[in-house]
C-alpha cells in the first residue's frame, strides 16, 4: 500500500530583520530607496528544516515539540495556506485542516447561516452540509438558537457549533491544531471521543497538541520537532516519552536564535530558582539588545503550566523605566527577582515580554524556558497534589 | 485523486480550481449582502434609496444649479443611467481591494483557491445594481421616457461586461498590493472619489469633444462603459470605436491584476 501522505524533504524560510512588520508601507521604499541598499541583509529563519516523513492511510499520527518548533508552520504548508521553501508533499487524499474552529464564523449571521458558510469554507458541498445538517445541530446542543445571531450566543456554544461543523467533515485526511486547548472539560471529552469515532472509522489524522494524555489516546504514531528538525519518528509511546523527557531537562537558559536586525529585542534570559518553599524566589536574568528605536520601557513576566495553562504574572518595578542610556556595548542585562507563591511540584514555564507600555510590545517571547519546583509546597506533605484542583498550595492554618 | 504541494513556479489561472470551489462564491457574496443589510432597520431599501438620493442631489446641483447639459433627456434619466454603472464600479472597487485584508483571518486558516474573495466582492456589487436598474425603471416610467427596450437589452449587459471586466481587473490587482503595502487603504477611497469627477457620470462626455481628453475618454473603459449605458435611453449613436477600444484596455487590466493577484497570492498567508 502506497502511503497516504509523502512528506519529502520539508523546508519553510522567512525573512527576519528587515522590518518588524510583515508588511511595509510604500512611504519607506519611496521615500528613501538608497536605504533599503543600506540596510544590513536579512536574516533567513528556517522554521522547517528538511523534514520528512510518510503517513500509511488510516494511520493518526501526533505532531508534537515545543513551542516555536515549525509544528503550526508544517501544518500550514500541508494545509496549502502557504507554500513550502522547499521540497514536496504527495497527498492521496482530500486534506481538510482545522487550523481553528469557527473560521469565517460571522458574528451577524445566525446559527443556522454560519453551518452552512463555516462548512463551506472547509471544503463541504452544501448538498453534503444539508445531509450533515441534523446531526451536526444535535451534535452541538444549540437547537434552540439556531436562528438567533452568534453575536448573542456564548462563547462555549460558538465553539460547540462551529467544532460539530469540523467534525462532520468526511476528508481522507483531517488535520487538527489544538483546537481541544479550549472549552469546557465536558466538551473537550465529547471532541475527544469524536475525534476517536473518525480515526477508527479508517479517516487519517494528523494531530498537533500539547495535551499528552490526548494524544496517547488518539494516535498511533508520533513525529518528534525540535527548532524546525525533525528529531525523531516512531510509535507514540516513545515520542511521549522524548517529548516529555525533553521539555523535562528544565532549561534555565535560552538564547535568541535570531536578533531582529535594527530592532531591539530579548537575546538572552537566564533563570535560577532560590530559597525554599513557601517563600522560594525565581531570579530571572534578561539581556536586552537595545538599537535605535528603545524607548523607555519594562518588563514583565508569564508563569505557566507545561499545558498552556497561564497561572500568574509579575511586573517588576523599575525606577523610573528601562533607559537607553543604561545600555553598555549595545546591551542592558536586567536581574530581577519574583517572589513564588506555595507553587505544588512540577515543571512550569516562564515568558518574558518587553515593552514600552501595555499596549505596546517591543518582543514578546513565550513560554521560552522552564523551571521545576521540586520542593513540597506544604512542610511535611509527601503525597503529589492533585493538578486540577489548581497549581497554588496558599498558605493555611486553623484558627478554631 | 494524487497532488503534490510544492512551490509553484509556473503561472497558470486556475480555473478548474475555481470551477470545483464554484459553491464558495455564493456563500462569500451572500454573506456580504446578508451582514450589509442585517442590522439596518431598512435592510434592502438602502440599496434603493442610495442611487434615489445621490441622483436628487446631483439634479439639484448640476440640472438645477449649474445647468449642465443632458443630451436632451430629463437630467434624473441622464445621471442614472451613469450613476447605476458608476456605482457597480465604485463599490465593486472598493470592497474588493479590501477584501483580502478584511478576510485575512480566514486566509491564514483555510486554503481555497483566493481569487473568489475579491470575485464575490464584485458579484455583491452587482446586486445592488439590480436594486438600482428597478429605480430607474421607475424613474423611467415616472418621466413618461420614451425608451427603446430592444436597444437597452443589448447595451446594458454589454456596459455592464465592460464595467464587471475592468471593476476585476483593478480590485484583483488593488488587493493583491493592499495585502504588502497598506497604504492603499487609504489611497482607494480617494482615488474612487478622483474618478468620480473624471468619468462623465454628473455630466455629459460631449462637453470634450476636440479635445485631448476626448481620447482619454475613449480609452477609459469607465467611462466607455457609462457612454453605452446612457446611449440606450438617450438615443444618441452608439461609438463603436471606443467600446471597442477600451474593452481592449480592461482586458489589459484584468490580465495585469489577475497576474498580479495569482504570482503572489501564495504569500498572502505570511504577510496579512
Amino acid at each position: 500500500m502506497k502511503p497516504i501522505l509523502e512528506v519529502q524533504h520539508i523546508e519553510k524560510e522567512f525573512l527576519i530583520g528587515g522590518e518588524k512588520e510583515p508588511y511595509v508601507a510604500l512611504r519607506d521604499i519611496l521615500a528613501n530607496p538608497l536605504k533599503r541598499l543600506r540596510e544590513p541583509p536579512k536574516q533567513v529563519f528556517r522554521a522547517l528544516d528538511d523534514v520528512s516523513f510518510n503517513v500509511m492511510p488510516g494511520e493518526s499520527l501526533a505532531i508534537v515539540g515545543k513551542n516555536g518548533a515549525g509544528k503550526s508552520t508544517l501544518l500550514k504548508i500541508l494545509s496549502g495556506i502557504t507554500p513550502p521553501s522547499k521540497g514536496r508533499i504527495v497527498c492521496r487524499g482530500r486534506i481538510a485542516s482545522l487550523l481553528e474552529v469557527g473560521t469565517g464564523f460571522h458574528t451577524e449571521l445566525t446559527g443556522r447561516e454560519n453551518v452552512y458558510m463555516n462548512g463551506s469554507i472547509l471544503g463541504m458541498r452544501k448538498a453534503e452540509i444539508d445531509k450533515h445538517f441534523d446531526a451536526i445541530i444535535d451534535f452541538s446542543g444549540v437547537e434552540k438558537f439556531l436562528d438567533t445571531p452568534l453575536k448573542r450566543y456564548s462563547s462555549g456554544m460558538q465553539l460547540r457549533l462551529a467544532f460539530a461543523v469540523a467534525a462532520h467533515l468526511e476528508p481522507e485526511i483531517l488535520v487538527i491544531d489544538e483546537v481541544l486547548a479550549v472549552g469546557d472539560a465536558d466538551f473537550q471529552k465529547k471532541c475527544l471521543g469524536k475525534m476517536d469515532e473518525v480515526s477508527k472509522s479508517g479517516r487519517t489524522i494528523l494531530f498537533v497538541s500539547h495535551n499528552m494524555p490526548a494524544v496517547q489516546n488518539l494516535c498511533t504514531k508520533g513525529v518528534f520537532l525540535e527548532r524546525g528538525k525533525l528529531k525523531f519518528q516512531g510509535g507514540i509511546q516513545e515520542v511521549v516519552n522524548m517529548y516529555t523527557k525533553n521539555i523535562n531537562a528544565s532549561m534555565n537558559e535560552w538564547i535568541a536564535p535570531v536578533t531582529k536586525g535594527r530592532h531591539s529585542c530579548i537575546c538572552k534570559v537566564q533563570t535560577q530558582v532560590t530559597g525554599t518553599q513557601p517563600f522560594h524566589k525565581l531570579k530571572v536574568i534578561t539581556t536586552i539588545a537595545v538599537k535605535d528605536d528603545f524607548p523607555a520601557s519594562y518588563l514583565s513576566f508569564y508563569i505557566g503550566s507545561l499545558d498552556a495553562v497561564p497561572l500568574m504574572e509579575a511586573i517588576p518595578k523599575y525606577e523610573p523605566f528601562i533607559r537607553k542610556e543604561a545600555a553598555v556595548d549595545g546591551e542592558i542585562t536586567i536581574i530581577s527577582e519574583l517572589d513564588l507563591p506555595p507553587m505544588i511540584q512540577g515543571i512550569y514555564t516562564l515568558g518574558v515580554w518587553f515593552g514600552s507600555s501595555h499596549t505596546h510590545t517591543i518582543d514578546w517571547q513565550k513560554e521560552i524556558l522552564t523551571f521545576e519546583v521540586t520542593e513540597s509546597p506544604m512542610e511535611g506533605r509527601t503525597i503529589e497534589f492533585p493538578k486540577h484542583a489548581g497549581f497554588i498550595a496558599v498558605q493555611s492554618r486553623v484558627l478554631a | 485523486m494524487e497532488y503534490i504541494i510544492e512551490r509553484q513556479y509556473k503561472f497558470s489561472l486556475g480555473i478548474k480550481e475555481l470551477i470545483r470551489y464554484r459553491e464558495l462564491f455564493y456563500f462569500f457574496t451572500w454573506r456580504d449582502i446578508k451582514v450589509k443589510y442585517k442590522q439596518a432597520a431598512l435592510g434592502f431599501m438602502w440599496a434603493i434609496l442610495q442611487p434615489l438620493a445621490m441622483m436628487m442631489i446631483f439634479t439639484l446641483i448640476f440640472s438645477r444649479g449649474l445647468k449642465v447639459s443632458s443630451e436632451g433627456i430629463p437630467y434624473p434619466v441622464f445621471a442614472l443611467s451613469g450613476l447605476i454603472i458608476w456605482n457597480v464600479f465604485s463599490s465593486g472597487l472598493l470592497n474588493s481591494a479590501n477584501s483580502m485584508v478584511s478576510n485575512a483571518n480566514i486566509i491564514k486558516k483555510i486554503y481555497f483557491p483566493r481569487l473568489i474573495i475579491p470575485m464575490s466582492s464584485i458579484l455583491t456589487a452587482l446586486f445592488d445594481f439590480c436594486f438600482a436598474l428597478l429605480i430607474y425603471i421607475g424613474v423611467l416610467i415616472y418621466y413618461n421616457h420614451q425608451t427603446d427596450w430592444l436597444r437597452v437589452l443589448y447595451c446594458l449587459p454589454l456596459s455592464l461586461i465592460l464595467t464587471v471586466t475592468t471593476t476585476l481587473g483593478l480590485g484583483t490587482m488593488l488587493s493583491a498590493l493592499n495585502v504588502k503595502y497598506r497604504d492603499f487603504q487609504y489611497v482607494i477611497p480617494f482615488m474612487i472619489q478622483f474618478l468620480l469627477f473624471v468619468n462623465p457620470v454628473l455630466y455629459s462626455s460631449k462637453i470634450f469633444e476636440n479635445s485631448w481628453m476626448e481620447w482619454i475618454m475613449k480609452l477609459n473603459p469607465v467611462a466607455s462603459a457609462i457612454n453605452l449605458s446612457r446611449s440606450a435611453f438617450t438615443g444618441n449613436p452608439i461609438d463603436w470605436l471606443s467600446v471597442g477600444l477600451s474593452f481592449g484596455v480592461s482586458l489589459l487590466l484584468l490580465f495585469i491584476g489577475v497576474y498580479t493577484f495569482r504570482k503572489t497570492e501564495a504569500y498572502f498567508a505570511d504577510l496579512a
